[in-house]
């Protein structure tokens, strides 16, 4: 529990990019939630036996640059577009949880060019409901501590960290992934007006995966975005909240290697 | 010296009444809309007194929280540019990163500089933390989008021959073109607010004032910093009308009273940590790089009570959340007693930051009533305020670096 992944680091143009890149077969690109790459150990441990695992920091996140323009989910978007161009990726499965499935979403309705697979786990990113005042996600800047690691985990103790037993190093990643999340995601909060009437560009198979109790956006929330991505199916991961890649990595795994036609590891 | 009065206009009844925080939750359900009206009519009544005393006023501005009510500073000024006649108006400023529109406050800041016919001096801030969060701007890009709005206003107020148009990172215009204009020329004194002494840098070079509050000794280095930088370019050493400084001000005919008094507005500090924890940082608004040391402290209260200590006269540093009434005089936070002693420790100050041409004072505070802010005041200006005209120091020289953090 905690302990960091050793990561590399790849150059786009300037841009040094923070990576994961293990394994053989077919590519798998996990774009992470605003907690980062870090933890997410369990579910790399799972899936990489039958894929090449690829999972970065986002631009801002980890130890990726933030090149000093970025900072809209576009940028974001295009940047991605960019690696997989340089990674010469080609029927690549693009998971995606959380923030990292809006991005997923957003990269999708531009160009499926170098995917197979299209997953979203517990996305945000779009805004269905058409009255002002209703919360379709929840947030996270201002809710009370306690209930916002109530919201985001089924099992919130067992995530809660020490502070005062983490690095300097440490802290200052976690503190700048809550200041790039703020920079993408503030206002509209976490959400693209636009995406919603976009997603029917998306032309791959795609599996949107939720959280059976997740509190941070909602089941219906979810089922609203899989029925707006055509041909797209839905599932609920049950006994997980709104992070099922870190609550149920093994379930998760399972979950994605199925739906993407690959063996996962036996756990 | 000048002399400004200042009240955040608290609404205190409901302070004493819950143990919840103060700010950006308390359902507004607990202000009684009479008692507000009441409390208005009192700040009201010692602005208008302030005119008579000669005492001048400044205004804040603070957003959903029950410590102060000026939720808009421009309209108690705009209102006090007709009623009164003498004293001169200052803003606190306005929180130019956080309102949407900076054109608009152009437009105010002329009109209220045109009702008081060339009374105004407007002061633009950035917003404490938690303000953040009941404004519509992004924490991450705040500093940059106070200098965008800064740059706009003051193009806007300075520029007479012709429309122009705006296209900013932030802020797009098409055709910019206020009517009326400011009447004093090339536009009201511009105030700015610092607290740490790296920001005094930026703000000198914008020959603007600087305002700092209830730091004490520490307020020294702030003045300093901006001292050396106008030499480093030049100007040579900038006049004390460009240093204010705000200390909470309490007189009575008793040292007892005076301090009861003090006591009262000090309420003003015992509710500043009256937050919910997630409201104390908003991302962004310090580096992260800068934040480590901040998360590993065990709660929030204790970094922000940790970050406010004062440098007492013998060198142990107290907590300004903790700190006695004597601590706080001592620490030249609070200048409270009778009006003798009040002016020997308002000298004490002023001779020990090398001058400064302007004491902003929190007259009123918390529960402090009427009655006692309007005798603490009349007191003041009687007995106190005359004898600071005669203050002055003499040949006086920021030391250099090396010097000042030996």
């Amino acid at each position: 529990m905690g302990t960091e992944e050793a990561t590399t680091s790849v150059k786009l143009g300037d841009i040094n990019v923070e990576i994961i890149d293990r394994g053989k077969g077919r590519p798998l690109v996990f774009l992470h939630s605003a907690e980062g790459i870090a933890e997410c150990e369990p579910f790399f441990s799972c899936i990489e036996t039958s894929t090449r695992l690829i999972a970065t920091s986002h631009p801002g996140f980890g130890r990726t640059d933030l090149p000093a323009p970025f900072c809209t989910i576009d940028d974001l978007a295009y940047f991605y577009l960019d690696l997989f161009d340089k990674l010469q990726l080609r029927d690549a499965i693009l998971v995606g949880a959380s923030f990292g499935g809006w991005i997923a979403a957003e990269i999708a309705v531009r160009s499926t060019a170098h995917l197979s697979h299209l997953i979203l786990a517990d996305a945000l990113g779009i805004r269905v409901s058409k009255d002002e005042t209703e919360v379709e996600i929840q947030d996270v800047f201002t809710l009370n501590p306690v209930e916002l690691e109530r919201r985001k985990f089924v099992d919130p103790a067992k995530w809660k960290r020490n502070h005062s037993e983490l690095s300097d190093d440490v802290l200052s990643i976690i503190a700048r992934n809550r200041e790039s999340s703020a920079l993408f995601g503030w206002s509209p909060y976490m959400y693209n007006p636009l995406l919603l009437r976009w997603l029917h560009r998306i032309n791959v198979p795609t599996l949107v995966l939720w959280g059976e109790h997740d509190g941070i956006a909602s089941v219906d929330y979810g089922r609203s975005y899989a029925a707006a991505i055509p041909g797209a199916r839905f599932d609920l991961v049950p006994d997980a909240a709104h992070l099922p890649h870190l609550e149920q990595p093994a379930r998760f795994a399972t979950l994605v290697a199925k739906f993407a036609g690959i063996t996962p590891a036996l756990s | 010296m000048n002399v400004w009065q200042f009240t955040e206009q608290p609404y205190h009844p409901v302070w004493d009444a819950t143990s919840d925080p103060l700010k950006n939750i308390l359902p507004n359900s607990r202000l009684d809309p009479r008692k507000a009206a009441d409390l208005y009519d009192e700040y009201m009544a010692q602005w208008q007194l302030c005119d008579e005393l000669g005492i001048n006023i400044m205004i804040n501005e603070h957003h959903a929280t029950a410590t102060s009510m000026s939720a808009s500073c421009t309209l108690p000024l705009a209102a006090l540019a007709r009623t009164t006649k003498n004293v001169r108006l200052m803003s606190l400023g306005i929180p130019i990163a956080n309102r949407a529109d900076p054109v608009r406050v152009a437009e105010e800041i002329a009109m209220i500089d045109t009702y008081s016919r060339g009374r105004f001096e407007m002061g633009f801030v950035r917003g404490a933390q938690y303000e953040v969060f009941a404004a519509s701007g992004n924490p991450v890009s705040q500093t940059r989008r106070f200098d965008e709005a800064y740059r706009l206003i003051i193009k806007t107020l300075t520029t007479h021959d012709a429309p122009f148009s705006w296209n900013g990172e932030f802020f797009k215009y098409r055709g910019v073109n206020i009517w009326p204009r400011c009447y004093q020329d090339p536009h009201p004194p511009v105030w700015m607010v610092a607290i740490g002494a790296a920001a005094g840098g930026w703000i000198a070079e914008q020959k603007a004032r600087v305002g700092t509050f209830l730091n004490g000794r520490a307020s020294k280095l702030l003045f300093d910093g901006y001292r050396r930088r106008w030499l480093e370019l030049g100007w040579g050493m900038p006049p004390v009308s460009q240093f204010g400084y705000m200390g909470l001000v309490a007189v009575a005919n008793t040292e007892t009273e005076a301090k009861r008094r003090a006591y009262q507005i000090a309420g003003y500090i015992r509710t500043q940590s009256r937050l919910a924890p997630q409201f104390t940082s908003p991302p962004g608004y310090v580096p992260s790089r800068f934040v480590a040391k901040e998360m590993r402290l065990k709660t929030n209260k204790e970094y922000v009570a940790e970050q406010q200590t004062l440098l007492t006269s013998s060198g142990k540093r107290v907590m300004l959340a903790k700190a006695s009434i004597d601590e706080l005089i001592d620490a030249f936070v609070a200048f409270a007693g009778t009006p003798d002693q009040v002016f020997e420790q308002v000298k004490a100050y002023h001779d020990y930051v090398g001058g400064v041409g302007n004491l902003i004072m929190m007259g009123q505070g918390g529960d402090l009533s009427h009655a006692d802010t309007i005798d603490s005041l009349s007191l003041f200006a009687r007995e106190v305020m005359p004898r600071l005209q005669d203050l002055h120091v003499d040949g006086y020289e920021p030391p250099t670096l090396q010097r000042a953090a030996a």
